[in-house]
């Protein structure tokens, strides 16, 4: 069974590569390369995938996971800019693949029970565009 | 392993009509979306791909790439259109958004190597909202 939680935080990033020029920063990244950034509300969909216990029905306990998410993602990075304030984003290009690694990384340790895993990190920079990451496991996503 | 996900909207008529069955049974199969002159729909288009990300760019995609594909073979060609009339598919083949979700597969399919002429990114998905309370999803076979 899959069981999400959402969570939203606003902050501002750029994507520019350090190690390329003006020019190519905005061949590849376009108008995201503004250096002085730019914002979105992001949406942040947490999805775990488990058993419900025998005897409290649940695969995750929503209150314990809720306060992982405000502790480790929505307080560090709401109403930050990612570049200068959260690390890795100093060293790190804050795409949404950057920061959807990212925040599996910081939740995995936490989100270990005996009955549930991490199955996918989805974060939305707007409703028309999102990305999903589901770990390092290899190709059937 | 990543997906990203892209959401396009055109806006097309269609109506649904076989020429394998009578007047009468045309009717009677698909109602109200067979009356002779067709009616529209908003439709919502998402394509999805998969892939490693490219450490690079920390992109999986090039998005403007994945746009100008998907803009250029299933938006344009359906965008302010009748699909019965302006799709070359639907004339022999009635315009469901099933079938809509089958030929833009096969649209995609055909330009893909052209645009992605690597392994990554593969296509994932594809899924379509007629309306916001009918949506069809296919997931393309491995693109080997």
């Amino acid at each position: 069974m899959l069981i999400t939680r959402r969570v939203e935080f606003s902050a501002s990033h750029a994507c520019f590569h350090p190690g390329l020029s003006e020019e190519e920063n905005r061949a590849l990244y376009g108008e995201a390369a503004n250096r002085h950034g730019h914002g979105h509300n992001y949406v942040v969909e947490v999805t775990l995938e488990g058993a419900p216990d025998p005897v409290n029905g649940m695969v995750y306990d929503l209150k314990r996971l809720k306060e992982v998410l405000n502790r480790e993602i929505v307080g560090p990075m709401d109403h930050r800019f990612l570049n200068y304030e959260v690390p890795p984003f100093d060293r790190v290009v804050p795409t949404s693949e950057n920061l959807a690694k990212e925040i599996w990384d910081r939740l995995a340790p936490h989100l270990s029970a005996e009955r549930a895993r991490l199955h996918s990190v989805r974060v939305s920079e707007t409703e028309d565009f999102c990305v999903e990451y589901f770990g390092e496991a290899p190709c059937s996503v | 392993m990543f997906r990203l996900t892209r959401r396009y909207r055109f806006s097309a008529s269609h109506r649904l009509h076989t020429d394998a069955l009578s007047a009468e049974e045309n009717r009677e199969l698909y109602g109200k979306c067979n009356n002779p002159y067709g009616h529209g729909h908003n439709y919502v288009l998402e394509v999805s791909v998969r892939g490693p990300i490219e450490p690079e760019s920390g992109h999986i995609a090039d998005v403007a790439a994945l746009d100008r594909l998907v803009e250029e073979a299933a938006v344009r060609p359906f965008d302010h259109r009748n699909l019965n009339a302006d799709a070359p598919e639907f004339a022999s083949l009635p315009p469901t958004t099933e079938n809509v979700a089958l030929v833009i597969e096969r649209r995609l399919e055909d330009a893909w190597r052209a645009v992605f002429p690597g392994e990554w990114p593969q296509l994932d998905r594809i899924r379509i909202q007629e309306t916001k309370r009918n949506t069809f999803e296919i997931r393309p076979s491995s693109r080997g």
